[in-house]
Formats: structure tokens, sequence, C-alpha cells
């Protein structure tokens, strides 16, 4: 629950036009898609939990956007969220992925085997290979809107869960607020610990409440597979390693969520998936599989070619800096990740990144040679 | 958002209803028991026990009075207006504190908060203003500047003066709780009263989305633009929502007399001047309240106070007379006495660096101000940083002769 936006019913004595926001100097979708229209025939709705339209836009209405990066500028408290204010966020998330329409059907694929190749990203180029996703857990409010109480809820259940997995996915859970001194200092040496947020795009949506109470980081004893707990989602699932081997990761990636899943499942707890949606998170950006799947590879002479930006767009692929989203490239070594969340499955946008990154690397190591890289150039995919 | 109907509801007992008060919740209680009959499912709930926060960590007013039995008795209850004890504190667990500086920790989301939740408020309260009990005392408020006795300081050390207070419109929520509507609606009675001041203190409003490049500049210039707060112990209570919705700065054509819209309160009150000319400033200051006062009361409105909080104020802090009233003075000599600290404890006044809250002394020229808000009135405390500021230009005038000072008796606090 964000601040003061108080009891809903308090609000409706004032007028429609006196509460609608001023978005006059707002570039965001939220922003683009609620019009006064639609403010009045959406405020007097709540979800079960009590999560409002004012809850749901607040971070839209305090982060005006930037001219040429549009955010979402809207988040969902719990699951209902996305059918209460179907109005509103039906429109933004066909915006934000592509088009998806209300209709349409998300389709999940957590099967590593139906992924060709993989295995096989030339490690002289790609330096890490990374696949992460969110999970919520069904009948729990979302990090906006939790309580303590359920925010704590959350927290006992997972690490419950994740203290059964076993083999190479046996691991242990450090809790932010409980951690030693240098616990913390290796789980930044392994850049696993993750801080409160300090975006203003997170803080305005309430979602750094009450840190670190019940926020953690698991992982297992090889450090390959990693799951933060309330952070931006109920959970994030990360799996992770050196060298080019994404099939590898992806293996595990899968493995390891299909298991939490099941352990879930025997406590009587489902995530949070529909058919038209696909996993539920807290960001609409984040729909469908959640799933970012990238590599840091060292592309220094592709970088400077003219076409690199319209090269990765046809490959739905998005370029990031080694610190992840609004950083900076080092030394030629870029994120490449899939560009899409909603609308393909998990498999079917690992493949992209795979013979996105393939591609990518050919066209590199040409470059190097001095060689033309004009019959290389990807169709639209 | 967490609401109060639902919780209730949810939960077998009905004792949270029976602490709820006015009608409008009557009304929204009824619009909700439709709502579950219809047989949505309700928000799972826990046990205050599973919701009481962890405050080990943390050395703020709100932490050291909230027991887990107080949590149990207050987290059920709401305002009228719905607000609630989490609210409320969302702050004061957001910011552990700091070893040296004791923040409050908790603020008021509308005039209710201070009733609903006196439970936690009071000792609050008590603990933050020195003693000063709720239940048993009573804040004097005197607005009557031509009491002030002396307060013309000498010039060659004072380079300002200035007094601030804080109003809220009776009847609207406060910055942590106000919707769009009423923060709109904050602003357009106090600038509609403000239209009618006259003389001296005839002025103008800039309402910050629409203030011009050059209206900013000048702003800035005259130190009477304020900014979005980056801090985290305002942020945390949701006062920053909707920047720069409903905000502005309203001025005199002299620059003497400024009141900020919608900021951490309704409206904060500036009087300030160049020199030392501290009577002035106050007088200012009074006549021009009291101006605002009877405008705002001409078009039926009012400001909160009571007998037992004085005027009503966002930040628990700020209560009583929520008055600052400062200078910036030259103390090269006696700032680096050892004997500074002590001489200002006992006159009841405080140090700051020239740029107020938080800020460091720049060329031994300090910001010296009364340290009580509340049990004093508004001529009591003026009178105090009054007397001290004389007897700290003393001090300094002393040791620019080679002369000792001594370290004042402390003053009496609530008289």
């Amino acid at each position: 629950m964000p601040f003061g936006n108080t009891h809903n019913q308090a609000k409706l004595k004032y007028s429609s036009e006196q509460e609608y926001p001023d978005l006059s100097k707002h570039n965001n979708y939220m922003a683009k898609i609620l019009t006064a229209a639609m403010y009045e025939r959406l405020r007097t709705k709540e979800t079960p939990s009590g999560f409002t339209l004012d809850d749901v836009i607040q971070t839209g209405v305090d982060n005006p956007g930037h001219p040429f990066i549009m955010t979402v500028g809207c988040v969902a408290g719990d699951e209902e969220t996305y059918e209460v204010f179907k109005e509103l966020l039906d429109p933004v998330i066909e915006d934000r992925h592509g088009g998806y329409k209300p209709t349409d059907k998300h389709k999940t694929d957590l099967n590593p085997d139906n992924l060709k190749g993989g295995d096989d990203l030339d490690p002289k180029y790609v330096l890490s290979s990374r696949v992460r996703t969110g999970r919520s857990i069904r009948g729990f409010c979302l990090p906006p809107h939790c309580s303590r109480g359920e925010r704590r809820a959350v927290e006992k259940l997972s690490v419950e869960a994740l203290a059964a997995l076993s083999g190479d996915l046996k691991g242990k859970y450090y809790a932010l607020k409980n951690m030693t001194e240098a616990e913390q200092q290796q789980l930044i040496d392994d850049h696993f610990l993750f801080d409160k947020p300090v975006s203003p795009l997170l803080l305005a949506s309430g979602m750094a409440r009450d840190w670190p109470d019940a926020r953690g980081i698991w992982h297992n004893d090889n450090k390959t597979f990693l799951v933060w707990v309330n952070e931006e989602d109920h959970l994030r699932v990360i799996s992770m390693q050196k060298g080019g081997k994404m099939k590898e990761v992806f293996t595990r990636f899968c493995t390891g969520l299909t298991k939490i899943e099941t352990l879930f499942r025997d406590r009587g707890h489902a995530f949070m998936w529909n058919e038209h949606l696909g996993y539920v998170l807290t960001c609409p950006s984040n729909l469908g599989t959640g799933l970012r799947a990238g590599v840091h590879v060292k592309l220094p002479n592709m970088s400077k070619q003219a076409k690199f930006d319209e090269i990765l767009s046809k490959l739905r692929l998005q370029k990031r800096g080694t610190g992840g989203v609004d950083t900076a490239a080092v030394g030629g070594v870029f994120d490449i990740s899939n560009a899409d969340r909603l609308g393909f499955s998990e498999v079917e946008l690992v493949q992209m990144v795979v013979d996105g990154v393939k591609l990518l690397v050919e066209m590199e190591k040409r470059l190097e040679k001095g060689q033309s890289i004009d019959n290389l150039m990807p169709a639209q995919k | 958002m967490a609401s109060s109907f639902t919780r209730i509801l949810s939960s077998k007992r009905n004792v949270g209803i029976l602490s709820l008060v006015g009608g409008s919740v009557a009304a929204g209680f009824l619009l909700h028991r439709e709502h579950v009959t219809a047989g949505e499912p309700l928000r799972r709930r826990y046990p205050a026990s599973a919701e009481y926060p962890d405050l080990r960590k943390h050395n703020n007013c709100m932490a050291s009075s909230l027991t887990p039995a107080i949590y149990a008795k207050l987290c059920d209850k709401a305002t009228p207006n719905g607000y609630t004890l989490d609210q409320a504190i969302q702050t004061g667990v957001d910011n552990p504190g700091h070893p040296f500086i004791k923040t409050v920790g908790l603020v008021a989301g509308d005039e209710e908060s201070y009733e609903v939740f006196a439970e936690l408020l009071d000792p609050v309260i008590k603990e933050r203003h020195n003693g000063y009990d709720p239940r048993t005392m009573k804040h004097p408020t005197d607005l009557n500047a031509s009491k002030i006795q002396s307060g013309v300081f000498d010039e060659r050390y004072v380079l300002s003066s200035r007094v601030r207070t804080g109003r809220s419109i009776r009847g609207l929520s406060l910055p942590p709780a106000c919707t769009r509507a009423e923060r709109r609606e904050v602003e357009r009675v106090v600038v509609d009263a403000l239209s009618g001041l006259k003389e001296d203190l005839t002025g103008k409003y800039y309402s910050l989305t629409l203030m011009t490049e050059q209206e900013q500049q000048q702003l800035i210039d005259d130190h009477f633009l304020f900014d979005k707060p980056v801090s985290p112990l305002l942020t945390c209570a949701g006062m920053a929502r909707d920047w720069p919705d409903g905000r502005g700065i309203w001025h005199n054509n002299e620059k003497t007399f400024l009141i900020w819209i919608n900021e951490e309160d309704h409206t904060r009150v500036i009087s300030m001047e160049k020199g030392g000319n501290m009577k002035r400033v106050f007088e200012r200051f009074c006549r021009g309240l009291k101006e605002v006062e009877r405008l705002i009361q001409e078009r039926g409105w009012e400001f909160m106070w009571n007998e037992r909080l004085g005027y009503i104020l966002t930040c628990p802090s700020n209560l009583g007379t929520g008055l600052r009233a400062g200078v910036h003075v030259k103390l090269p000599r006696l700032s680096k006495d050892p004997r500074f600290s002590k001489i200002l404890d006992n006159l009841r006044l405080q140090k700051r660096g020239t740029g107020g809250v938080d800020t460091a002394a720049v060329g031994g020229v300090f910001d010296i101000s009364n340290l009580d808000r509340l049990g004093q009135s508004e001529v009591q405390l003026v009178q105090t940083v009054i007397d001290g500021v004389n007897y700290l230009i003393e001090c300094e005038k002393r040791l620019e002769k080679g002369q000792d000072i001594k370290v004042p008796a402390p003053i009496k606090q609530f008289k």
C-alpha cells in the first residue's frame, strides 16, 4: 500500500476532475492511456485486497518519465489488479509488449530439450551467461501493497521450499537483516547482494517499505542458482555461470524453477499464472515469461558499427552496459539479452538469444579480419 | 491499499468498528458490507504480532514508544478519512535513525490522527517536547508582538532575522494522506485568501507547475524556491506524491513575507529580513498570520488548533507554535569555545549551518534558533531567542576583548 491514498470511499466525495492527475508533462504508457473519462470509470473500483486505481498509477504520476525512454508508469498490487483495472492495463500491455492483444494466449515452455544448440557460444567472446525471471505466490499481495505480515509469510514459505532443494541445487538463505559482515562481503564479491532500491520508479510505488524486513538472498553452494526474496517481486530466480554454455544455464534454470514450483505446490501454494498473461509479476513489463536471458559479450568492433542497433532490433535483442539496466558498456563488453517478455515462450526467447549472439560473434570475427558483414545481415525476426 | 474496512470485516472481532468515528465511515462500511457478501475473497489477515515492525535497530521516538501491546491495540483503528497506524509509522519503520540524532519517526495524516492514535502519539510528544504531557497540560498561543522587549540586534553580528511556522486547514487531510483533490483544495483556499492581503503584505502566487523559467530563476536567487523533498524521512511518509501538483510559493512584493503551499505542511509561513530587527520581523509575522486567518474564516475555513496541542501540523515535532525564530549571526570566537554547546543548551537555543537543518556553519556564521515548539507561546519563544542571541553577542564581544565569559544558568522550560 503506498502511503496516504487512505480509503478510496472518502476520496469519492471529490469529483473525478478534481482528482484526475495532471499528466500534461508525462511520457509513460500509463499517461498515454489514462484519459479523464477512463479515470472516472475506474476510480470507484478496488481489488478485494483494497488496491485502488491511484495505487496502480502513483509511480507513473510521480515519475513523468524521460523524453526517450518509455517507462510503464503503473504496477500491480495483487493478481486481481490485472482484472479489475483491465481497461487501463490491457492497452498498456498491448503498447509495451508489441501489440499483444487482450484475447491473445501466452505459451509457457520450460523444457530445455526444446532449445537447439546454445552450448557452444565462443567463450573467447561470451564471458558469462545468465537467465532470470520472477515468480509470484498466488494469494499474497505484491511488493507495492503487501503488509509486513504478508511479506514475512512469503519469505517463510520461500525459505522452507528452497531448503528442500538438493543435489547441485542445495543451498543456503541469507536474510538481509541477519547477515554477518563476512557473509555480506562475500555476497558483494559474488555480485549476488541486492540493495534497497534507489530508483524513484520503485520507491514511488511503495516496494521499499519496511526495508530490509523479510528480504533475503538464497543461493546454491555452487553459486550458479540464486533467488532474491521480496525485492521487486516475491521471487526473482537467476541461473548464471561464466562462459558461453547458455544451454546449461537454461537447463539448470528450468530444472530449478520446476522443482521450486513443485515444492510450493506440495505446501499448498501455486505461482500466479494464467493463460493470457503467463506468469504474473509486479510490473506489467515483466509479464508472460518475465524472462531475460543474456550474455556479457565482447563486441568492440560491432559496437562501432553504424548498423549495430538496427541489427539488434532485427534480432529482437537489447543491449545494456555490464552493470545492468541504465549502465554503460565498459571495454566494448555488452550485456545482450532478449527484448521481449510476453507472447513468446521461454524456449523461444532463449533461442533468439542463442542464435542472435552466435551471429553477433560471427560478425565480430569478420570485422576483426577486416571483412564485410553484409551477407550476414539478418531478417526481422 | 490496506483498507481499514476489509481488515475489520475479515476479523471475527467487531471491536474495530466501534473505534471509528464519523458518517462517511459508516457509508464506507455499508458499501463494503455489500462488497463482502458478494462473495469476493478478502485480504488474508495476520495477527498484530505478525505485523509488528522489527524495531530492534531503530532509534526514533516512535520506536521508543511503540510496544507490541500498543501496536495491537491501534493497528485496526483508522481515522474517519481511513488513515491507519501503519501509514503513520511507515516513515519511522523505513528510517531507523541515527545514533546521535533522534528523529520523531511518525507523522499525522489528518487532525484526527492525534486523537485516534493518542496512545502512541502522547508519549512521543512527551519525549520530543521535553516532558510536555498532552493529557494534562494546555498550550498557550500568543501572537501579540507588542509584548516583545528589545529585539533589535547589533547588525555587526546579526546578518538576518527570520520567523517561520506552519498552519493546516481544518477539514482537509495533511500532506502524507491528502488526495490530489484535497491538496488542490488547500492550494485554492490559501491562494484565494492571500489575494486579499493588502499594503506591505500585497503579493503574488507562483504555482510550481505553472511558473516560467524567469520566475523560477528569480525565486532561486531570492532563496525562496523550495524543491521536491529528497529526505527519505519525508518521502517515506508520502509527502512528495504527485509532485509538483498543488504546490507553490506566495510572497509579498517586498519579499519579507513568504508562504509555501503543500510542501511538508499545508502552509509554511515565513517572515524575514536582512539585518537584526527581529521585533519587526515578528510583528509582521503576527500581523500576517492573523490577517490570513481572518481571510480564510471569511470564506468559512479555519486553522487546525486545539487547547492541548496548539496548532496541528504534520510532524509532531512542530506542534504547539510550530515556530522557529532564528538569526544568522557571526560568532567566530564563541563557536570555537568549548562551552558553546552548553551555553546554547542552557539558553534553550539550537545551532544549525546557514543552509538550514543538517548543514554546516560557514565562516563562523551560525543559524541560531529556539529549540522548543510546544508548551510555550510564540511571544515567549521569540523573547527567548532575543534574550539568548543578545547574550551570545555579549559573549562574542567579551571574547574579542580577551575577557572571559560565563555559562548562563539554564532557563525554565514550561512557564
